[in-house]
């Protein structure tokens, strides 16, 4: 699936929740229970630096895709993360680099990005797009 | 005025608190963070701008001197309000960091690589970080208070700290991050005993509280106007005048002048020594505003007020399942960090952000608390004269629903 059918898929799922309560109960849920990382990744290198919640990315080649393992120590932060990772992992480096990301926006958690929130969220952004520009250059 | 009587009359000079946030009316409680600013205030800095405009201290022509004339009265009320011995004490900066860093800055002229310095466990970031590039000038030593686990410094600990080595200490007056009010009057004496100067971080104490700085014999005592319902961008640094005149000063340019040439500049006197440049007029004038404001209430009835609302949000709070609250010495303004069982701070900010309450999550600018602690950060209320008992039991039911959906 292409990232921008997966982002589409997202914004599907979020529009049937009515109310700001239900929408965070399923990023909670999905913070809950994704497993989104192995402990043994979970190093202070891999550490995304942000002001408030910890957030972790791992990233893997195999067979020119990119895979992303991630995790943060908040739950909600987790949720989002999941779907970041659902959107960016195995595709391709070039993919990822081209991709514009506009899901967060449309399902309204814009204020997870907002520099004020400084959660790392915004970073880890950028720290995909690296890693996607640092595999397509090694290839 | 009391408070509690007055309160509607009180949040109708606060145009903000009828704001809506996510579809809810604003409930504001961190006021530690910023207070808002009543109509007086936002009035002033318009009024500024429309009939006086102009700059201070250089024009012959009478809108010039009548702006430096509200700008010097301003000064005044400062001088007043802390009790001063002299107008020229009292230097208006950008804020709490300028000031110190202005200080902290200055002392660089008395500071080698055999000296101490001494700061407390419980500062914000900015009574740190200027103290220790002064170290990393200087070669001068930190050491630092402990505190105790309610939040309290070991006094005991920190006479033993003190030598002749020991050239300034720095505290703060209340912690930002617990509420603690520390016990300064012994800190300066103490430090006085050694012939250490004293400088006190009065941010989150001057909105709560009367401060004479006679009567402390305090060496330096600085404060930010946004904490007290003025604009930001405005700080009051009130030092002890043989103190600022031994300080170098902090920035070179127009107004802190007496003459200059190319082959030598010779300095004003204070306080313009420290007022390079063309200030914030319009924030300094709307500042004397806004301690006018809080002056017309009563510093006395305002703690009166939120100690009673501290005291009910703490009952309240405490009633909340796994609900844990750091900080809890005897003497404390009307803060309170807690974190509920071992859900992070943020995910109970951005729950109830969504029904409109304004908390803070994190480590307030305090990292070494929180490692004292060993938490990530607390959620932090704050509460100012104009919050309201029924606030906080709306906070209460919507921590107690954020808890349920995170748990």
């Amino acid at each position: 699936m292409k990232i921008k059918d997966i982002q589409d898929e997202i914004v599907g799922e979020f529009d049937i929740f009515e109310t700001w309560m239900d929408k965070y109960e399923y990023l909670i849920e999905l913070g809950k229970s994704v497993p989104v990382i192995d402990e043994i990744n979970k190093t202070d290198d891999n550490i995304i630096k942000g002001c408030q919640s910890k957030v972790w990315l791992h990233a893997e080649q195999d067979g020119g895709m990119i895979r992303f393992y991630a995790d943060s120590d908040a739950i909600i932060t987790k949720g989002i993360v999941s779907l970041l990772i659902r959107t960016f992992s195995n595709q391709k480096p070039e993919d990822i680099i081209n991709a514009s990301l506009d899901f967060i926006d449309k399902i309204g958690l814009r204020q997870h990005l907002s520099p004020n929130r400084a959660n790392g969220l915004n970073n880890m952004i950028k720290k995909i797009k690296f890693y996607a520009i640092a595999f397509s250059k090694s290839n | 005025m009391n408070v509690l009587k007055n309160i509607d009359s009180i949040r109708k000079d606060f145009p903000i608190l009828n704001t809506s946030i996510n579809g809810n009316k604003l409930i504001y409680l961190d006021n530690a963070a910023t207070s808002q600013t009543p109509n007086c205030v936002i009035n002033s800095i318009s009024d500024y701008y429309k009939n006086l405009n102009s700059n201070i201290h250089r024009g012959v022509h009478s809108l010039s001197q009548m702006a430096t004339e509200k700008y010097e009265d301003t000064r005044k009320k400062f001088k007043s309000h802390f009790n001063a011995k002299s107008s020229s004490e009292i230097i208006f900066t950008s804020g709490t960091t300028h000031s110190i860093n202005l200080v902290s800055s200055g002392f660089s002229k008395f500071l080698n690589i055999d000296d101490e310095i001494i700061v407390s466990q419980l500062e914000h970031h900015s009574n740190i970080v200027p103290w220790q590039m002064l170290c990393e000038k200087t070669g001068a030593k930190m050491k630092v208070i402990p505190m105790n686990n309610i939040g309290e410094l070991d006094l005991n600990e920190f006479s033993k700290m003190l030598s002749a080595k020991t050239k300034v200490v720095f505290v703060n007056h209340v912690s930002n991050a617990l509420g603690t009010v520390n016990d300064i009057e012994e800190i300066i004496r103490l430090s006085h005993s050694v012939g250490a100067a004293v400088l006190i971080d009065g941010a989150q104490a001057v909105p709560h509280f009367n401060v004479d700085v006679t009567k402390l014999d305090v060496d330096f005592y600085v404060c930010s106007a946004h904490k007290f319902c003025g604009p930001t961008g405005v700080g009051i640094l009130y030092g002890k005048e043989e103190w600022l005149n031994k300080l170098p000063p902090y920035q070179g340019g127009g107004e802190m002048i007496d003459e200059v040439s190319f082959e030598k500049t010779t300095y004003s006197e204070l306080p313009n020594k420290f007022e390079a440049g063309t200030p914030n007029i319009a924030g300094v004038i709307a500042s004397g505003i806004a301690l006018d404001y809080i002056n017309n209430i009563g510093l006395g009835n305002i703690k009166d007020y939120e100690d009673h609302l501290l005291n009910y949000a703490t009952e309240k709070l405490l009633e909340i399942e796994g609900l844990k609250i750091y900080g809890e010495s005897k003497d404390k303004t009307s803060v309170i960090s807690f974190n509920i069982k071992n859900i992070h701070p943020y995910d109970i900010g951005s729950l109830i952000d969504n029904l409109g309450i304004a908390v803070r999550t994190g480590h307030h600018c305090a990292q070494p608390i929180m490692d004292f602690f060993n938490i990530p950060g607390t959620i932090r209320v704050s509460f100012c004269f104009y919050n309201t008992t029924r606030e906080i039991d709306t906070l209460v039911d919507a921590l107690k629903k954020a808890s349920t959906m995170l748990s």
